[in-house]
């Protein structure tokens, strides 16, 4: 995918870039997949692999310390893994952008991600982490551009719940 | 200044309190320019040292909770402002808790990291419990084997000057680990308001790289 990528991860994309978030931060899913490759391929983007989720909650506390913006792009599992780390973000009020591709909803097959999705927007909420959801593709972009101004000027942290009725649900 | 003992290995670290340098004697040839830094310090003691070596200075970044979260800290400030070094002061408990941050500064590896271990052997603040360098874990090794170029364990003091060196100026990310005696750090003020850090942490940062 380039920066001229059609569909709504392209969108998505261009609606981030415009914003000038520059690092995309991330454990793989296949619904990023489009957005991991855009940056890769861009070279004012930065696409930074994680070892773990949570590290991506530091590192974007961490780019804007320095001035930067950042996103954490992760998979509903992944969210669990985030949690005493959003401690950084809700006591010391950083911004705070995710997007994360929902598992365990919507025609979910495998039995071993319903714990986690379906807790996922309970935590993120208990944790001080705003959740707006995208279910179709036609309220991905304008979703995640809104999430990011509400990160990036009303100093909130956001997360967006791209769900599996818009991603597909997976049989593994 | 005491000095570790060379071939100390888990046998020995494990009773011997007394082993490594003295951390504030070690900080200061380590960070003789505190201000020449953009600092994140880690939660516990090291937090302690830095907020006593910086006045509680706007450079500094007082990590005081989310354990493990010090070194990701430091690399999205590293990769946010690439003309200025950035050094996370943390202990050997704090780096344990996410080693895999390690491999990450190792693949992305930015020229302007530097990460100083205080390696107590030992989680200070809650009563001395053993971590998992006191049973040997060797946090240079690590950090080397995840794929750090610039990897060090100073054994005396001019080991300690050249670390001072490496922090400073290594041409890619750099992991110093320094054995320190069981000796807490003495408790001074800490500005534990993360909102009010951030923003003048910020506004330094950014005023900095201007």
């Amino acid at each position: 995918m380039t920066m001229a990528e059609t569909g709504w991860q392209g969108d998505c994309y261009r609606e981030l870039r415009a914003r000038g978030v520059r690092h995309f931060c991330y454990v793989p899913d296949s619904g990023h997949a489009a957005l991991i490759t855009a940056a890769r391929l861009d070279p004012d983007a930065v696409a930074l692999g994680l070892a773990a989720e949570q590290e991506g909650v530091a590192v974007i506390a961490g780019l804007h310390l320095g001035g930067g913006k950042g996103v954490l792009l992760m998979q509903s599992s992944g969210v669990g893994n985030c949690v005493n780390y959003l401690s950084l973000i809700k006591h010391g009020r950083f911004p705070f952008l995710a997007l994360v591709t929902m598992r365990g909803e919507f025609g979910e097959q495998n039995p071993w991600q319903y714990p986690m999705g379906q807790a996922t927007e309970a935590v993120l909420r208990a944790m001080g982490v705003i959740t707006l959801r995208a279910d179709a593709a036609a309220d991905a972009a304008v979703t995640v551009a809104a999430a990011c101004d509400m990160a990036d000027r009303g100093g909130q942290a956001v997360a967006v719940l791209l769900g599996q009725r818009l991603l597909g649900a997976k049989a593994f | 200044m005491t000095t570790q003992d060379a071939t100390g290995e888990a046998g020995t670290a494990t009773r011997d309190t007394r082993r490594g340098f003295d951390r504030q004697a070690a900080l200061a040839l380590l960070i003789p320019e505190p201000d020449s830094y953009l600092i994140v310090a880690g939660l516990g003691n090291a937090v302690f040292d830095m907020s006593r070596l910086t006045g509680g200075a706007p450079f500094c970044y007082p990590l005081d909770g989310a354990m493990g979260a010090a070194v990701s800290l430091g690399l999205g400030i590293a990769l946010a402002q690439p003309d200025q070094r950035v050094l996370v002061v943390t202990g050997d408990g704090e780096l344990l808790m996410n080693l895999g941050a390690l491999a990450t500064v190792a693949a992305a590896d930015p020229p302007n990291l530097s990460i100083l271990c205080l390696d107590n052997r030992r989680y200070g603040l809650t009563g001395g419990q053993p971590t998992h360098t006191a049973a040997g874990a060797d946090i240079r090794k690590a950090g080397a084997a995840l794929g750090l170029r610039h990897t060090s364990r100073p054994q005396d003091e001019a080991q300690l000057r050249a670390a001072a060196a490496v922090l400073r100026a290594a041409p890619s990310a750099a992991l110093v680990v320094v054995d320190v005696t069981a000796v807490n750090s003495a408790p001074c003020a800490v500005d534990r308001d993360g909102d009010a850090c951030r923003v003048r942490f910020l506004a330094h940062a950014v005023r900095a790289a201007t």
